[in-house]
């Protein structure tokens, strides 16, 4: 823990901020192309509470604007976890699920504490309740639901599971109880896989090599990418507005 | 993934505790508990209702275009059976 307050708290709101910011980039790229109508609109809802959230978080460490369109992959703080491209639906539903079930905890802790972001807290953590919901469903569905379904989302949750890991990692200007939030989140996640017939992945939940990198700007190789597209439009005509 | 094998759901929205439920319109879901999902993504998103009801639409009975003259039109030349003849009392917003 080092630096002022006032740097303390700007590294949280970006770390936190970036995460939305990017999970609602990427739950964003289902629109036009989700498998079906009400899916999309559910997705793009969820997206949507994310940029909100983004907004605020973001407007804390200083231009929003600036902060989404103009900053270098390595500028990033957001963990690998929510940078994960979109898969198929399954892997959508896995990265909501093991997100979801974390924002919706910390949310919960920070909102009971009378920090900077205790606020923003209280009203999101009612959004992502919600957020948490639609991905247990989900997950329950496929999980339990025809043979190919079952395979693709254990598949999923397998492949994500190396990412989880870093959620807990301390944040800078963010004082948790890291461990409390691990432990309830892996009752969680452990509960509802059970209930959707799926196995607990047995791998380590994070790499060897990527213990807090998102965080510290390390990015997974598709995050480029996304961000190339996602600040396409602001870098070729600043400041363009609706 | 279509939604072929879906059913088709439509959906009651109350705006308001003391209105009656009003149909918004349908969506597809694969079970109740999605429909209600999806209903509340749909259509009460921006705060229009307190509480939703999913109705399977083949559930619904409806009545058919061929039967609307005996259904509806009969009591036309009835005014005593429209309730016009009382003065509805300030403060009395639904009825």
């Amino acid at each position: 823990m080092t630096g002022t307050t006032d740097t303390r708290t700007t590294a949280a709101a970006l770390a936190l901020g970036d995460d939305a910011l990017v999970l609602s980039h990427r739950l964003g790229e289902w629109a036009g192309s989700a498998p079906v109508l009400e899916e999309e609109v559910a997705l793009a809802n969820i997206a949507l509470d994310l940029l909100g959230q983004a907004r605020v978080l973001l407007s804390l460490a200083g231009d929003e604007d600036e902060l989404a369109y103009l900053r270098e992959e390595r500028s990033f703080r957001n963990s690998q976890l929510v940078e994960q491209p979109n898969g198929d639906f399954a892997h959508t539903i896995a990265r909501q699920l093991y997100f979801s079930t974390y924002q919706r905890l910390l949310y919960g802790q920070l909102a009971s504490g009378d920090g900077p972001f205790a606020g923003l807290a209280a009203k999101a953590v009612k959004e992502v309740a919600y957020h948490q919901d639609h991905a247990e469903h989900w997950t329950l569905r496929l999980g339990d639901g025809t043979p190919e379904s079952h395979r693709r989302m254990q598949r999923a949750v397998d492949a994500l599971w190396r990412y989880t890991g870093e959620l807990f990692q301390p944040v800078d200007g963010l004082d948790l109880d890291l461990s409390a939030l691990d432990t309830a989140w892996l009752d969680s996640v452990t509960d509802t896989l059970g209930r959707a017939t799926l196995t607990v992945p047995s791998g380590p939940r994070t790499g060897a090599w990527s213990a807090g990198a998102g965080r510290q700007g390390l990015h997974t190789e598709s995050f480029g990418r996304m961000l190339a597209e996602m600040q396409h439009l602001h870098r070729s005509h600043p400041g363009a507005t609706w | 993934m279509t939604t072929d094998g879906w059913p088709l759901w439509e959906v009651f929205v109350r705006s308001r505790r003391g209105l009656s439920h009003t149909h918004a319109g349908s969506l597809h879901a694969p079970d109740a508990e999605m429909a209600l999902r999806n209903a509340r993504d749909l259509y009460t998103r921006r705060s229009e209702g307190v509480s939703l009801w999913v109705v399977p639409s083949t559930e619904i009975t409806a009545s058919s275009p061929d039967e609307k003259d005996p259904f509806f039109e009969p009591a036309a030349d009835k005014p005593y059976r429209h309730p016009t003849f009382y003065e509805i009392p300030e403060g009395v917003k639904h009825l």
